[in-house]
């Protein structure tokens, strides 16, 4: 069949390395030409496109140690290699947890849920993608082993562009800390996407705790509202300190929407799209406010 | 490449590039067709297969990340006593038509009803596993009916070979 073999990746070497330092030495000589292989959910479509060819694929996934989800005082580690549906049946009691199994299920389907990898959503960096919004609003940290040692970004510097982060040729993701939402928090998650399996056309997510009637802590992260995901820092201070009455939600929604920085696809220009960011953020906003109740 | 896979529970070795999807190394290498290829990149889930009992789907999986695997294929499924729970099932329910998705959704529930034996209590979530698969003739009513009937009888409910 004409094309057939344009479906099949391009050759390349492949390696596993059985620890971080081999990864990390093997990087060090061969980074710009190599990719990362952890769940490859993304990397093995691209590799068939051919949109990606390179000259070695290093595979981390025999590296023992990076599968695991570790809950800790004031942050939740992920492991390099921790799937997708690790956090989808995550049972930790967190608000984060709850966050957790709100939003895995939006991440394409069980099997390959099953495969894939949080930290590898955030190694990929997909402007729809929900981890990448939540890693945002969190401010999480990415942590990177490299040749020069390791160091950790915060999401805030770590998205460059779309399929586009910090992380050099010569370095690995080996894992992302998530500051914990403050005990008492509540969490809401909503997407708009054409059907049941595609890419999110907006989605939004809000963590928030209410003392005293009074908003006491927010967070909103917004997915596929720019080219990187976003952290609706203004909407997020129009509701600090303030009762969460309908009126000011919507406000909060309208100006979330206005810090978003929509591009126009086919199916949905860039007003449509601002307009739905502004419909998640405050139907996220009500059901968060109404789990909260009134303490 | 040599990778070693257990498939349907006999060893094999095979000499692969590092580019060859387990896909391509079940049918090519190890001639095992009933693993349909659809799309190749991920979206028809017609290939997929259990490796160490997870349902995955096999065009993204390299056979070099398969090495040392336990791998299961539509081949497997039926026992020396006759066809699998779930292709009676299929069977009896019209849950096919050209059958061209049949083994990947087979495989698909082969994992999911392991995983989750109840799944069929559970409406939502069993769509949400069966909308993982592209199925082009049977508009799912039919292949929702033979997950049910399977689970049950997998589970025991129903003595084989009963209406249920």
């Amino acid at each position: 069949m004409p094309g057939m073999r344009d479906m099949k990746p391009p050759q390349f070497d492949y390696v596993a390395p059985a620890s971080v330092p081999e990864a990390v030495a093997v990087l060090a000589e061969r980074g710009p030409e190599s990719r990362v292989l952890a769940g490859g959910q993304s990397l093995l479509i691209e590799l068939r496109y051919r949109t990606e060819r390179p000259a070695l694929v290093v595979d981390v996934n025999r590296i023992p140690g990076l599968s695991d989800i570790a809950v800790e005082d004031g942050s939740v580690h992920i492991g390099a290699l921790v799937r997708h549906a690790q956090l989808e049946h995550a049972r930790f009691g967190d608000p984060l947890a709850e966050l957790f199994r709100q939003v895995a299920p939006y991440v394409a389907h069980p099997p390959i849920r099953a495969r894939g990898t949080f930290a590898g959503s955030l190694a990929w960096a997909h402007p729809a993608s929900e981890w990448c919004a939540l890693a945002m609003a969190l401010d999480a940290g990415i942590e990177l082993d490299g040749p020069s040692g390791r160091r950790t970004v915060p999401a805030g510097s770590w998205f460059r562009g779309a399929f586009t982060t910090a992380c050099l040729p010569e370095e690995l993701v080996t894992g992302v800390r998530l500051p914990r939402p403050p005990a008492g928090a509540v969490v809401a998650f909503a997407e708009h996407r054409r059907t049941h399996g595609s890419f999110a056309l907006a989605a939004a997510l809000v963590m928030l705790r209410v003392s005293e009637g009074r908003v006491a802590w927010i967070r909103i992260g917004l997915a596929n509202a720019a080219d990187i995901p976003l952290r609706a820092v203004e909407a997020e201070h129009l509701m600090m300190g303030e009762r969460p009455e309908p009126d000011l939600r919507a406000q909060a929604a309208a100006r979330a929407a206005a810090e978003a920085d929509p591009a126009d696809e086919p199916h949905a220009p860039a007003a449509y799209r601002r307009h739905a960011l502004a419909t998640l953020v405050r139907r996220c906003l009500a059901r968060a406010v109404e789990n909260a109740g009134t303490p | 490449m040599n990778v070693e896979l257990t498939v349907n529970g006999s060893t094999h070795r095979l000499d692969v590039e590092p580019r060859t999807s387990l896909a391509d190394a079940l049918r090519d290498g190890l001639k095992l067709t009933g693993t349909t290829l659809g799309c190749e990149h991920g979206v028809c889930g017609s290939c997929t297969v259990l490796v160490d009992g997870t349902a995955i789907r096999s065009c993204l999986v390299l056979a070099v990340q398969a090495d040392g695997a336990d791998v299961r294929t539509v081949e497997g499924l039926a026992g020396d006593g006759g066809p699998h729970p779930l292709q009676e099932a299929f069977a009896a329910e019209h849950a096919l038509q050209c059958g061209f998705c049949t083994p990947g959704f087979l495989m698909l529930l082969a994992g999911a009803l392991a995983e989750e034996p109840d799944l069929d209590h559970d409406e939502r979530r069993m769509d949400e596993v069966l909308a993982s698969n592209l199925c082009r003739c049977t508009g799912y009513a039919g292949i929702r009916r033979a997950a049910a009937r399977a689970a049950r009888r997998m589970r025991g409910d129903v003595a084989p070979g009963s209406r249920s």
